[in-house]
């Protein structure tokens, strides 16, 4: 069981390890760790703390795109929460009730694009655009336009704040995910979820209620989305409904896609997209500590995606396949195929 | 009108196709000749698509030689073979149904003015065109405003107006109803008089003896006659599509005494696509569902599950009238299905054998009530035992797995759900005659068991193995059933063949 | 009658003529040439950007570099023109050979590597807008005599509104764009891929030829688009037009085309895009209220837009023509 979930993540470690390397030649005093004033310091540490909205949203998006969907509102359910939060202890709420309220709001967009998808049975990437493009118009009717700054310790406490002198924000991450993990594992939900990501056809006529996992799938990302936005308006002590979030839901599409999961669904591996985040973040680590401009960050960025891309394109593993079987010797055994297969 | 003097037109012989494991065609030789409706017959995996593949294109033959107007031909692809005068038309028509008429009539060879498309002239060569199939439709309208009987005949022009010499109907019927069909035989026949070679491909035997002038039977991937259709009868027709080498095997008559009534169904049906029936299944009971393809037996199966909603009669379950309106009720109240399309309506390709077995059971018990890793185990591994599935290991995804074992897998993933009413659509096709043997026992096991099931196959032989009763179907309505000793091969085809007694 | 075909097109027809009404009855400033010249001219880049994403949404695709690319043109136009001594004429015929190729080595990608549209145009969106980084941080003025002759040029509109070339240059990207879309092989290819690509195959539509064709027009138009923003701010800014391609593909949604691809009109997209101007104009006009409005209403006019798509599929495959009206055979 350990073993081959190890072998399943092993590429994502093999990359995250190829960048940390590197982070420690351009940075030599990269993996230092230092505990000052009782808080955690260190080059890694910081990688693990900038990279936790990602990793946040990769929680939700791996099981989105698992049952064959995508979330493109969760940039803007950041935006949302973010400024919800933000509303709340402005007007005087704890930052208890503010938390509620902001993951509350993340839950009901899940709850709508949840809808949208599995009931009105609209295309995910057209259903979930109505609230990327309507969202940050939400948050900014919240904000009333304004960056609404707030001084509430509790609430900054979730972004800025330590917990034994560990960063929040790593915890947050990294507790959701370990939840999250357990309960798709743990139960038999993550089967159920990739089975209707592999074929709802035949997962509905095994009886599974395709469309309250749809929903639920959808909920879970709004949450995570939602959690995200509370830790990043935490961090900058202030709801930003115009930038809060940006670009981040491609960031998230993109540490699921790096960790190994297929767009088209099925098998899918949280701890990976949980990689995949880490290694997006290292990636500009890198970029930012060996003193390049940071203006490159982007271009470099998209040459990796599109290499890793390219590699993982269905064309290229058959071209990949097709050099590998050549080079084997002839006798080998074919693979079991079915009649049907052969036929269809 | 049918003279074989007449060079043909298209001459293939020797076609020989294979796949893994499997002899798809086997040095197939068919001629078709100018002005001649050519109707090409066999039960599914017959092996009448492959030839057709192999003739257009799609597939590359393993062996054999296709003469079109005396001169050797190797076409690529549809398109290329389209190009030589090969045209295809296919049940579900390959047009676009959001392009207008005209548009789907002349895409890629439109008239052009000063480099621009002459919509005007367009319309008006397409109305000329129709009008020559007996078509006066307003061609500027989409295709999708037309009924699948027009679209079906906008396919077939376009095929003649690209091809002109050998035109395929695929199935050109299963979607129409009696007036659409008289239509399209009234172009068939036009194009027939144009000298047109045609191949009429249709499980309908009353339209191939409407329609025909010659037939060419498939089985297993091979000839079993040419001929004309003016000499033979449906009878002659269905023994040699069905074949019935196994004959002489004596058939252990099923006894056992069924038990109460389980199961019934009152008027059941949906419009278009079944005809209501009654039928009652007992516990410890085998029904069998005889018909040839597009009979509905499918259909029968998929609504007895739910799988598609009725929309008219009631269900009873031991005497109380329940409702089945999605496969989820229908688990609910132990009742299970075998789809027919193993691929895409049964197996989670990707998922595990141990997965896919305990898939239903975890469905119906929830999420949050998930089996223990130790009874899943425990589950898989009693059911390979007792199945006997071949596989390497229990984590291995269930596409790897050979046809009966997918099947094998499938029985478990129900039979782990305890099922009292259990449906099986066409258990055994493409499977091996081990696996074939194996499934045929278990269901007499599971009927000694006390279990009613509900069977439709095309395979008599098996049919006769288990029934205690069979109910026959032809075109989408139950017309007859048989009884313990009336069981036989014999009466089961004529049963279907059975044209004016039935009617 | 309507055609079905048409139906989507008159009720965002009608849709605009009844906010400009709306708009009109309540502030009558808003009937005049200058605010009807403004809206052509504020969304002149907006609507060449949405052309483009009409072809590729129209082909059931999507692309999301536009906004990025509209961004590059704009800055390399601005480098180039500060740094070298080539004339803008030259500079506007390099960007648009940049942006074609870019746009054609996308289409090239998703065809030839079978990969997801959206996320190769997204590699494209990082890659664009990150080459407009490298070249400047920074917003660069443009001080070409050129581009005040350029700007200079307009045409006075009865009741003292400015005609300018940016907007005209938008209309004549619609009208061209009209004509391929509904008169040439090329635009009914593009309908016949957004039909199902396996069946155009089947037709005989060429494949590559037609999916490079819709990216590389994309990103051609994407840069025409970034020519049109640089002369309408004057300057190229590498942070400029963030989140242009929603916009765009709002204008198409909204403009009736469908987002799956096949069915919609290059008129509709027109219509889109000015009702997307006329809701910003009312904003200004009214004063207090706030510009957040635009983006909340927009997602509903596309959801509502997207619904009403939905409920008009479900329609047409309920009721078709039957194969009554056959002729009589003589």
């Amino acid at each position: 069981m350990f073993v081959s979930s190890l072998k399943r993540v092993a590429p994502q470690l093999l990359i995250l390890a190829i960048m940390i390397g590197i982070n420690v030649i351009v940075f030599p005093g990269f993996l230092s760790i230092e505990f000052q004033n009782g808080r955690l310091f260190g080059n890694l540490v910081d990688v693990l703390n900038r990279g936790a909205p990602t990793a946040l949203l990769a929680i939700g998006m791996t099981l989105v795109i698992a049952t064959r969907g995508i979330d493109l509102s969760v940039g803007a359910v950041i935006a949302i929460a973010g400024a919800v939060a933000a509303k709340v202890v402005v007007d005087g709420h704890g930052w208890h009730l503010a938390l509620l309220a902001a993951l509350s709001a993340g839950i009901i967009c899940g709850i709508w694009n949840g809808i949208l998808v599995a009931f009105l049975r609209i295309q995910p990437i057209v259903a979930t655009l109505v609230l990327m493009v309507a969202g940050r118009g939400i948050a900014q009717l919240i904000t009333e336009g304004t960056i609404l700054t707030f001084l509430d310790p509790g609430l900054i406490q979730l972004g800025a704040g330590t917990i034994a002198g560990i960063p929040t924000p790593i915890l947050i991450w990294l507790g959701l995910g370990i939840v999250v993990t357990a309960i798709v594992r743990r139960t038999a939900l993550g089967m159920l979820i990739e089975a209707i990501g592999i074929n709802e056809r035949s997962s509905r006529l095994a009886g599974i209620n395709s469309g309250v996992l749809l929903v639920l799938v959808y909920l879970v990302s709004g949450f995570c989305a939602a959690m995200a936005g509370v830790i990043v308006a935490a961090d900058i002590k202030g709801a930003d409904a115009n930038n809060a979030g940006l670009w981040l839901e491609l960031d998230a599409i993109l540490a699921v896609v790096i960790g190994g999961n297929s767009l088209l669904g099925g098998r899918f591996s949280i701890v990976a997209s949980l990689l995949g985040a880490l290694i997006i973040q290292s990636v500009n680590t890198v970029i930012l500590l060996s003193g390049m401009p940071p203006e490159f960050n982007l271009v470099i960025k998209a040459l990796i995606i599109i290499a890793i891309l390219v590699i993982q394109s269905p064309r290229v593993k058959h071209m990949l396949y097709l050099l590998r079987a050549s080079s084997e010797p002839l006798n080998r055994e074919k693979p079991a195929t079915s009649i049907e297969e052969g036929r269809a | 009108m049918t003279s074989n003097s007449v060079e043909p037109v298209l001459r293939a012989t020797g076609i020989s196709k294979f796949f893994p494991g499997a002899i798809a065609l086997d040095e197939v030789d068919i001629n078709l000749h100018p002005g001649e409706v050519h109707a090409l017959l066999g039960e599914n995996g017959a092996g009448k698509s492959t030839l057709i593949k192999c003739l257009t294109g799609v597939y590359r033959r393993d062996g054999g030689s296709i003469f079109l107007a005396g001169e050797e031909i190797n076409p690529r692809d549809t398109l290329h073979s389209q190009s030589l005068g090969i045209g295809t038309v296919y049940q579900e028509v390959n047009l676009l149904a959001n392009l207008t008429v005209a548009e789907n009539l002349f895409l890629g060879r439109q008239p052009t003015r000063f480099g621009l498309i002459d919509h005007k002239r367009m319309r008006r060569e397409t109305d000329e065109i129709l009008l020559g199939y007996g078509l006066e439709i307003d061609s500027s309208q989409l295709l999708s405003t037309y009924s699948v009987a027009v679209q079906q005949v906008v396919a077939i022009a376009r095929a003649v107006e690209l091809s002109g010499k050998v035109l395929i109907l695929d199935e050109p019927t299963a979607s129409l109803d009696r007036d659409e069909v008289n239509l399209l035989f009234a172009v068939i026949r036009e194009l027939k008089a144009r000298g047109l070679a045609i191949v009429f491909i249709t499980h309908f035997l009353d339209q191939v003896f409407e329609i025909s002038d010659r037939a060419t039977i498939m089985r297993n991937g091979r000839v079993i006659e040419t001929c004309r259709i003016a000499d033979v009868t449906q009878t002659d027709v269905i023994t040699m599509m069905l074949g019935r080498q196994l004959e002489a095997v004596t058939r252990e008559r099923v006894h056992g005494t069924a038990g109460d009534v389980l199961v019934e169904f009152k008027g059941y049906g949906k419009r278009t696509v079944i005809e209501p029936f009654d039928l009652e299944i007992r516990e410890g009971e085998v029904v069998g569902l005889a018909g040839l393809l597009g009979s509905g037996r499918t259909e029968t199966s998929n609504l007895a599950f739910g799988a598609m909603a009725a929309d008219q009669g009631e269900v009873r379950l031991r005497g109380e009238q329940v409702r089945i309106g999605n496969p989820r009720e229908a688990i609910a109240l132990k009742f299970a299905l075998c789809p027919e399309d193993r691929k895409t309506d049964g197996i989670v390709g990707d998922l595990s054998v141990r997965e896919n077995i305990i898939l239903a059971l975890q469905a119906r018990s929830g999420w949050l009530r998930t089996l223990k890793r130790a009874q899943v185990q425990q589950l898989a591994e009693h059911y390979v035992r007792a199945l006997d599935i071949r596989l390497a290991s229990l984590d291995m995804p269930i596409r790897l797995l050979s046809g009966g074992n997918q099947q094998k897998v499938l029985l478990a993933r129900w039979l782990a759900t305890e099922p009292d009413f259990l449906i099986l659509d066409e258990p055994t096709r493409g499977i091996d005659v081990g696996a074939h043997a194996e499934i045929i026992s278990l269901i007499e096991e599971l009927r000694k068991r006390g279990m009613a099931l509900l069977v439709a196959s095309s395979e008599m032989e098996e049919l006769v193995a288990y029934s205690t009763r069979v109910v026959v179907l032809r075109e989408r309505k139950q017309i007859g059933e048989l009884h313990g000793a009336e069981i036989t091969a014999d009466n089961i085809v004529r049963a279907i063949a059975a044209e004016e007694e039935a009617a | 009658m309507i055609r079905s075909t048409n139906l989507p097109l008159f009720i965002t027809l009608m849709t605009f003529v009844l906010a400009y009404a709306l708009c009109a009855s309540q502030y009558p400033a808003m009937l005049s040439g200058r605010v009807a010249a403004n809206l052509l001219t504020d969304n002149a880049f907006l609507g060449i950007t949405a052309v483009g994403m009409t072809f590729v949404i129209l082909s059931g695709g999507i692309d999301l570099s536009v906004g990025s690319v509209i961004a590059f043109t704009g800055v390399f136009l601005a480098v180039v023109l500060r740094d070298t001594g080539i004339h803008p004429v030259t500079a506007f015929a390099l960007v648009l050979l940049i942006t074609i190729a870019f746009g054609a080595a996308m289409g090239s990608i998703i065809h030839y590597l079978e990969m997801p549209p959206f996320i190769v145009t997204l590699a494209g969106m990082f890659l664009a807008r990150g080459a407009a980084y490298v070249l400047s941080t920074d917003s660069v003025p443009i001080t070409h005599e050129f581009y005040d002759v350029l700007q200079g040029l307009y045409w006075k509109m009865p009741g003292g509104g400015r005609f300018r070339l940016i907007g005209a240059v938008m209309l004549l990207t619609f009208i061209v764009a009209m004509i391929v879309a509904h008169r040439t092989r090329f635009g009914k290819n593009v309908y016949a891929l957004g039909g199902g690509a396996g069946t155009a195959q089947l037709m005989g539509v060429p494949m590559a030829r037609t999916t490079i064709g819709i990216y590389a027009v994309s990103g051609g138009l994407a840069g025409l688009a970034g020519i049109v923003f640089s002369l309408y701010t004057s300057a190229g800014y590498s942070l400029a037009t963030v989140g242009v391609e929603l916009d765009a593909i709002a204008a198409v949604v909204i403009g009736g085309t469908l987002l799956t691809g096949g069915s919609g009109t290059i008129a509709g997209t027109f219509f889109g895009i000015l009702i997307m101007g006329l809701i910003q104009t009312y904003i200004v006009f009214d004063g207090t209220l706030s510009s957040w409005w635009t983006k909340i209403v927009i997602g509903a006019l596309l959801f509502a837009f997207i619904v009403l798509q939905k409920g008009l599929g479900w329609a047409t495959t309920a009721r078709t023509i039957p194969a009554t009206r056959f002729a009589e055979r003589s």
